[in-house]
């Protein structure tokens, strides 16, 4: 095995990322859908801080004028993780006041249900 | 530096400052601005054309003040140029086309927010165009996944909420691939820009480093847009979508959405992961096959569906698969023909949504086909610019699928037999579909109606309300459609020159 | 899952193949014969969510066959990402390629913009136009959340789910109104101090939003809309993005064009340093902090 063992955080990450994408194809209900993505995110967002990490560094804060690059951790993963996390928290808002309209209308958030009762309903226009 | 260097980040900062300025108009005041905002951004785009096309080079534009590797940049080349040109011009004429509809479909206080979305979709696709920037390019990835679901849902009617939350899981699981693929980039090659990943991608390539990394970033950042684009099997949102939206959202959804994931995916392929290299080569060839299985089943279930839009939708599943078709054949004749139909197709769906809903409109707001029997004679502009878009779509010469089809033939000619065979075998079965069901639809909205049983006297009821838009906006996309049917040759050398200088 | 249909199209296509492909064809000839469909309401089928290539199959198969094949999806995505990693440079070392980006962002980063705070001289500075789509994800978000939620003439439906009102709760007012001016004093300092020390817009503005949500949620939507009512959120959204997009526009024209840029770096670590990054940080916060309280009303009451 080569760097599986010293990459644990990086496959945790990963594995989480999988978690979250399994929950996004199996479950049936859309808040648990929408958890699976948030889950898939974070573990993206976990994978890039672990990614820009370094033994004995400290974070990317300049003190006492001390800029020399063998002294802070990689800063670009951290500002992309921040660019990140708002992307998805725009996300999860938007898709939850969509959940909150199905729900309105359907009753249910089950989506086997919603397209069960769509079907009924005959709507198509 | 010359001042026209400037225009592709005025196209982005133009729409993206009318967005805010929009949500705080008036209805009407944010229609108004959103058309000007939009006819600029086309200007600017045309003017990148010109000046790429007649210098013949490419230009980079740093945003900011620092240099190449550090900063976030833009580049434009003549198929950046192409593809902005086409993508504003669409927007503008789908836009324009479908204001009526979009006064009726939408509250009154909500149309603002509809002009404010219709602008962003316009930044992103700007952006994604210029990008030379893998991580800029997933922010404005996700603006497009957003707003176009902002302007699918915005209609209360029937399912729009379901067909939303559908079209939004597709599209977040093509993102979350694609975001994660960007980060593997980042990861193995320490760089963002196009050009510096596509550096150090070339370099890994040669000497074998990072092999299973790299196969499999390529492989996430292939599948994420695929799915985002809607390539077979993940169409399954298409139907509903475009069943259910307002006219001028379907129209850009299908015309120009999907096409900017495409164009990202090309320049990718281009500038970043190198065309030929072995994993992208094995990627474009499964893209290849799903795409060939898009064409044939997204055919036959057109053929399948009981109303207009159905049909127009699973056409457009089918039209996904020939630019992936092309994709996968690579090459610059396989690139050429897939851009070319990027285009092409581009003006010729929204002309098929947008006539397609007037003719619906005078045949008592059906999309049934039994009831646009003899539609085309209740309004006849309508009827003539579906027949101009069907045909286009079936491939009849002068009219712009036909050289799509002649091009697919040529680039599929340098593949070897059996590629050679299923490509030629997979035109003609789809023109053959296409036919069928384009011109099925095509006649039957020419046959006179004869019902009878529902009127009494069979008269023709001639819609006659006046849609000045809808004019303006069925000339320009059949003038289009048929300048590329009888001109090829100038896109097609457009596209060629701006694939040489596009690696 | 399709029953016979109403439709002409699809009645027709019943019956022995040959048959029906001429029948297809021959739409015009028995158009009378045909059952006429109700206008809009009609017998459509579901939708697609099980594709018509599926509908042959019996009823139970297209649920086996999905969970089958996400169920290889799944394992598949795994293995391959696991592979993935034990193929990755390895967790906590330096790699070759920071000599390039990184060394430059840590090294020069506080000179040139001036921010003691290197990420937020990253996003603020070096990828702005990231930062600057960043914050336009979010306005589009809360449009899109607008649009969805917004109580007009058409919800006329009364909401069947009634939650528990909190806001004349003794214990949660006492704890709110002792919380909440720290809470805006500590998101003030962050969203101030970003370009100094961890924290900026986002994070600032985040905590702003929070301390609204709280007084809304104690008080009720009157008196958090004495600080935020619709025509603040508007105004506020509006000056601060244009704000934002006219800056950057200026930095990123000035910076293509080699033009010298008026705002000057000032001294790294004051308070008044970094150039534009403060302002921006504050423009940021407040879109990001009325953001959050916009999306909390609509989800609460459906309007500010």
């Amino acid at each position: 095995m080569g760097n599986l063992l010293y990459n644990y955080e990086e496959a945790v990450a990963l594995i989480l990322f999988s978690i979250g994408f399994m929950t996004l194809l199996f479950h049936k209900n859309l808040l648990r859908k929408l958890i699976g993505m948030n889950i898939m995110d974070s573990g993206v967002y976990l994978f890039l801080a672990s990614m820009g990490y370094i033994y004995g560094r400290r974070a990317p804060i300049v003190e006492n004028g001390d800029v020399s690059a063998v002294h802070y951790v990689n800063p670009v993963p951290a500002s992309l993780v921040l660019t990140g996390i708002v992307v998805s928290v725009s996300v999860t808002a938007v898709m939850l006041s969509l959940a909150v309209r199905l729900y309105e209308r359907y009753h249910t958030l089950n989506l086997d249900e919603i397209y069960a009762a769509a079907r009924t309903r005959r709507e198509h226009r | 530096m010359e001042f026209i260097r400037n225009f592709p980040f005025f196209s982005v900062a133009v729409f993206l400052f009318s967005a805010v300025i929009c949500s705080v108009l008036k209805p009407k005041a944010a229609r108004i601005w959103t058309v000007a905002a939009e006819t600029a951004v086309l200007a600017f785009s045309a003017c990148v054309l010109y000046y790429t096309w007649s210098t013949g080079e490419f230009f980079r534009y740093n945003m900011g003040h620092f240099d190449a590797p550090w900063s976030n940049q833009l580049r434009a080349g003549v198929l950046e140029g192409v593809a902005a040109t086409g993508f504003s011009l669409i927007l503008l004429l789908s836009h324009i086309g479908g204001m009526r509809y979009v006064n009726a479909d939408i509250e009154h206080k909500k149309q603002s927010a509809y002009c404010t979305l219709l602008n962003l979709i316009g930044a992103a696709l700007m952006a994604l165009a210029y990008t030379n920037d893998l991580f800029t390019g997933y922010v404005f990835l996700e603006i497009m996944t957003l707003s176009s679901c902002g302007i699918l849902m915005i209609r209360r009617a029937g399912r729009t909420a379901l067909a939303a939350t559908r079209y939004m899981v597709i599209n977040l699981l093509g993102s979350g691939l694609f975001l994660l693929g960007t980060c593997l980039f980042y990861g193995i090659t320490g760089h963002l820009l196009m050009e510096y990943i596509g550096a150090g991608v070339a370099k890994l390539d040669a000497t074998g480093e990072y092999a299973v990394p790299l196969t499999v970033t390529i492989g996430l950042v292939c599948a994420g847009l695929a799915i985002k684009a809607g390539l077979f099997p993940f169409h399954t949102w298409m139907p509903d979508t475009y069943g259910t939206a307002t006219p001028t959202s379907s129209a850009v959804l299908s015309g120009i959405v999907s096409k900017g994931y495409i164009f990202l995916l090309v320049k990718i392929m281009y500038r970043v992961a190198g065309v030929n290299t072995e994993a992208m080569t094995e990627a474009r060839h499964i893209l290849y096959v799903f795409g060939i299985l898009g064409i044939i089943l997204g055919s036959v279930w057109a053929m399948r569906s009981a109303y207009l839009n159905r049909m127009i939708a699973f056409s457009s599943a089918a039209q996904i698969g020939y630019i992936f078709v092309g994709i996968g054949l690579g090459g610059t004749a396989g690139f050429m023909a897939a851009l070319f139909q990027l285009i092409a197709h581009g003006l010729t769906k929204p002309l098929l949504f947008l006539s397609g809903a007037r003719l619906a409109e005078s045949s008592g707001d059906s999309q049934y086909f039994a009831d646009l029997q003899g539609a085309a004679h209740r309004n006849r502009a309508a009827g003539a610019a579906f027949t101009v878009a069907a045909l286009s779509m079936v491939g009849i010469p002068l009219l712009a699928g036909f050289p799509v089809k002649l091009y697919f033939a040529i680039a599929s000619v340098q593949h070897g037999i059996l590629v050679d065979a299923v490509t030629l075998l997979t035109l003609a079965v789809s023109t053959l579909l296409n036919a069928l069901y384009f011109i099925r639809t095509a006649i039957r909205i020419y046959t006179p109606s004869v019902r009878p049983a529902e009127k009494n006297e069979s008269q023709v009821v001639i819609d006659k309300k006046s849609d000045p838009g809808l004019a303006v906006a069925a000339v320009g996309f059949a003038l289009a459609i048929v300048s590329l049917g009888v001109f090829p040759g100038s896109l097609s050398s457009l596209i060629t020159t701006g694939l040489s200088m596009f690696a | 899952m399709k029953k016979p249909k109403t439709q002409p199209e699809t009645a027709k296509s019943s019956g022995t193949a040959a048959s029906s492909i001429k029948k297809w064809l021959d739409f015009d000839l028995d158009i009378d014969s045909l059952p006429v469909p109700p206008p809009r309401e009609s017998a459509e089928d579901d939708g697609g969510d099980e594709t018509p290539l599926l509908s042959r199959i019996p009823k139970s198969a297209p649920r086996f066959v999905y969970t089958a094949l996400a169920a290889i999806c799944s394992i598949v995505l795994t293995a391959t990402l696991i592979l993935t990693v034990e193929g990755m440079p390895r967790y906590g070392e330096d790699q070759d390629y920071m000599d390039t980006v990184t060394y430059e962002y840590i090294t020069h980063g506080m000179e040139y913009t001036g921010a003691v705070n290197i990420v937020a001289g990253i996003i603020l500075e070096y990828r702005a136009f990231d930062t600057l789509g960043e914050s336009f994800v979010l306005f589009c978000a809360v449009t899109c959340v607008l649009v969805l939620l917004r109580a007009d003439s058409a919800d006329s439906q009364p909401e069947d789910v009634v939650f528990r009102d909190l806001s004349h709760d003794a214990i949660l007012r006492r704890t709110v109104r002792a919380i909440v001016p720290l809470v805006f004093m500590f998101g003030v300092y962050v969203l101030l101090n970003g370009h100094l020390s961890p924290g900026g817009g986002f994070s600032g503005g985040a905590v702003i939003g929070a301390g609204l949500v709280m007084v809304s949620a104690a008080y009720g939507g009157d008196v958090s809309g004495r600080i935020v009512s619709e025509r603040v959120f508007k105004i506020v959204t509006t000056c601060a993005l244009s704000f934002y997009c006219l800056g950057k526009s200026y930095t990123f024209f000035t910076g293509a064009n080699g033009l010298h840029s008026i705002v000057g770096n000032g001294t790294p670590g004051d308070i008044l340093s970094a150039g534009l990054i403060l302002p921006l940080n504050v423009a940021v916060g407040m879109v990001v902090a009325c953001t959050v309280y916009g999306i909390y009303r609509m989800f609460d009451k459906r309007s500010f």
